[in-house]
């Protein structure tokens, strides 16, 4: 996907006036942040599940090399076939070529982040192949020739009305209103796609090495079609979703959807090892894994690896004040949110996403809700320190802290410039108290009023009381 | 194979071992899969048969109980019957012997077709923790069945309600030599939730699933 992280403070201010998105992101703060607060309730050791998780994803990272040749291994035997790719270049290039193998005209797809990474659809578009996406938000987007806005919950920024206007004009039927009708609308343009499709092409959300298998969570069961019904099936994923056991991943999934979506389980779990076997109805006679790279060994050996134990929920972004409020399609690339901050600048390039490790209040709401324990906060601000040490920062930027940081190391220079600067705002806040433009501040003033300073400085307030301290002491002496 | 070499290399190189596993790697990841160790997990919460009846109504699924198998017929029949549903399904060749054309129910064993509007399997297993069906493919027990059809009925021996996960895996390898081409765990009607985020049953997938309990 084309990166358009270096706007981020442009669209985040469009995204901060855009009504519709504004009415949309409360519900999915009401809907998935309550349903995750409920669901954890269901557990009475859910601590513990959580440390385990975070543990099971260290195991699989500390040995991820000797993890993916066993899953390699334990895949081939059942007839499946492992492919490497360092790029989502090289992804792009090997479903092409297994595209042109196996004679598809037709591609049917569930969702799969990885497979945005690579704008997989366009290289296959480009080699001729017809390609569906099948998950309904996928769906909606490929109709509007939008991005996903969220990892879970990809068209979460269109409401109904768009939907139906949507489909009335792309599917060429009468408009349909309600929400049931729009989805038995695409259930039925959708069908005949699933039956008629050469290729199946699936994310996975782990991977196990004990079995060799793919597992995918899904809500409407289009994954399943996919993994099912053609003839090839193609499952595209990173290298570090690797889990060691079948018990490992029960732990893992306990936690996956009532972290994502608010579900003690998903609709369907499914997981597809090796092909077709003699005798069976139905099932892919020629099944392909690819395990992408793409920037995910850059984070190995670092002081950022605990990133990779991400296991894709979306709480960090449901929770997010920053997120909450701009959105998914204000980070510029696949993966929004506190998470996306983290990982975009990583895989996309430090300098493609200066913004991003900035988006955050470090607030550590996505720290606290994170099911692997990953510190997203920490390493923001390890992100933050790297763009400082390579000089990317703006220079008004770097000349304001060094300006600040000299006034700082000169106490009575520095109380002066305070106090001057404290009653001024306060002056500027008027009656209100509320300042409604900040000079060299719009940015922030623009979508909100500055409460004033009361008028004294921190300091001065302390003096004074203690001052008034020393007196009552002396009064009661 | 040099893109595989690579990254395999590279993990290697930054995380500061030698270019290739050693034997003592090796049998480190032999040995914790040979554990098969369980991480700690929510406390059972009941009997696991009234567990996974009240966890399986929270999903959207319906339950029904029978004495024996004689009776699914009649079951299935009464329950197509009362949701208006077409008297006619495809089904598991393990149930084809049933006395359907007695209740009234034209069925077919075979796989299912796209306009199957009603398809009749059993299940591996069921999971009382989150009240799941567990299926496994093979020749005898196609995939399609509970995927295509409008409503899905499922027949459950009460016997097959496991506690958990775990539990489901243990019988899995207790029972089938090598996986499955195909393990799904079924959670109730497919839904979608993606539009305003109101849930909407019947996505791709059954808008129904019922579940008949049979000793
Ligand atoms: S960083 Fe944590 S909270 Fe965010 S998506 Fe990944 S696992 Fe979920």
């Amino acid at each position: 996907m084309q990166i358009t992280s270096m706007h981020f403070k442009a669209r985040a201010g469009k995204k901060l006036a855009d009504v519709k998105l504004q009415a949309a992101l409360r519900k999915l703060q009401s809907n998935f942040v309550k349903g995750r607060a409920d669901r954890i309730l269901e557990l009475d050791n859910f601590e513990d599940i959580r440390a385990a998780a975070a543990a099971i994803r260290d195991r699989a990272l500390a040995s991820l090399d000797v993890w993916l040749e066993e899953f390699e291994r334990n895949a081939t035997a059942r007839g499946a076939v492992v492919h490497w790719a360092e790029t989502t270049e090289e992804a792009n290039r090997i479903v092409c070529e297994l595209a042109a193998k196996y004679d598809v005209r037709k591609a049917v797809k569930s969702k799969s982040m990885v497979s945005e990474e690579c704008a997989l659809n366009d290289a296959l578009e480009a080699a001729g192949v017809e390609v569906v996406e099948t998950d309904l938000g996928e769906y909606i987007l490929q109709l509007a020739h939008e991005a996903p806005s969220h990892i879970v919950a990809p068209v979460v920024h269109k409401s109904r009305d768009e939907v139906s206007d949507l489909f009335e004009e792309k599917h060429k039927l009468p408009r349909k209103t309600g929400i049931p009708d729009l989805c038995r609308e695409a259930r039925e343009m959708l069908r005949p796609h699933f039956l008629s499709a050469d290729m199946g092409i699936s994310g996975a959300n782990f991977i196990i090495a004990e079995t060799g298998s793919t597992l995918i969570v899904t809500n409407e069961g289009n994954g399943r079609m996919v993994t099912t019904l053609p003839r090839v099936h193609v499952a595209i994923t990173g290298i570090e979703k690797v889990v060691p056991t079948l018990e490992d991943v029960t732990t893992l999934l306990r936690l996956l959807p009532r972290h994502g979506t608010g579900q003690s389980i998903t609709n369907y779990v499914s997981l597809t090892t090796g092909v077709k076997g003699d005798g069976d109805l139905d099932g892919p006679q020629h099944f392909h894994i690819i395990l992408i790279d793409a920037g995910r060994t850059k984070l190995i050996g670092s002081d950022m690896q605990a990133m990779l134990r991400c296991i894709r929920c979306g709480a960090c972004m449901n929770h997010c004040p920053v997120y909450q409020n701009v959105g998914g399609h204000a980070y510029g690339w696949v993966y929004p949110g506190p998470m996306g901050s983290i990982l975009t600048p990583i895989y996309a390039g430090l300098e493609n996403a200066l913004d991003l490790p900035n988006a955050s209040t470090l607030c550590n709401q996505c720290g606290v809700v994170c099911p692997v324990k990953i510190p997203l906060p920490d390493l923001m601000r390890k992100l933050r320190e790297k763009q400082f040490e390579r000089g990317l920062k703006p220079w008004p930027e770097r000349f304001g802290l060094a300006l600040w940081g000299w006034a700082a190391r000169r106490p009575v220079l520095y109380a002066a410039l305070s106090m001057m600067g404290v009653r001024l705002l306060a002056w500027m806040g008027g009656a209100a108290k509320l300042i409604h433009n900040l000079p060299f501040g719009g940015g922030w003033s623009g979508g909100r009023d500055l409460p004033a300073p009361q008028g004294k400085t921190f300091r001065e307030l302390y003096r004074q009381h203690k001052r008034i301290d020393r007196i009552n002491r002396t009064q009661q002496d | 194979m040099s893109a595989r070499n690579n990254i395999l290399r590279r993990i290697r190189a930054l995380q500061g071992k030698p270019p290739s596993p050693t034997a003592g790697e090796r049998e480190a990841v032999r040995a914790y899969l040979q554990t098969r160790a369980r991480s700690p997990r929510p406390a059972a919460d009941g009997e696991p048969a009234t567990r996974f009846h009240e966890r399986a109504l929270s999903l959207a699924s319906t339950c029904d109980d029978v004495a024996a198998a004689a009776h699914i017929p009649a079951a299935v029949a009464d329950y197509l019957r009362k949701n208006d549903l077409p008297m006619r399904a495809v089904c598991w060749p393990a149930w084809a012997a049933l006395d359907w054309a007695g209740s009234g129910v034209a069925v077919e064993a075979r796989g299912a077709r796209s306009d199957d509007l009603v398809g009749i399997t059993g299940a591996f297993c069921a999971i009382a923790e989150t009240g799941t069906l567990m299926m496994v493919s093979g020749a005898a027990t196609p995939a399609a069945a509970s995927l295509l059809p409008e409503t899905h009925i499922a027949i459950v021996s009460r016997a097959r309600i496991v506690r958990g996960m775990e539990e489901a895996w243990q019988l899995l390898r207790a029972e089938h030599a090598v996986m499955p081409r195909a393990v799904n765990f079924i959670s109730g009607p497919s839904r979608t939730a993606d539009i305003e985020q109101t849930v909407s049953l019947g996505a791709h997938g059954p808008y129904r699933v019922h579940i008949i309990l049979v000793p």
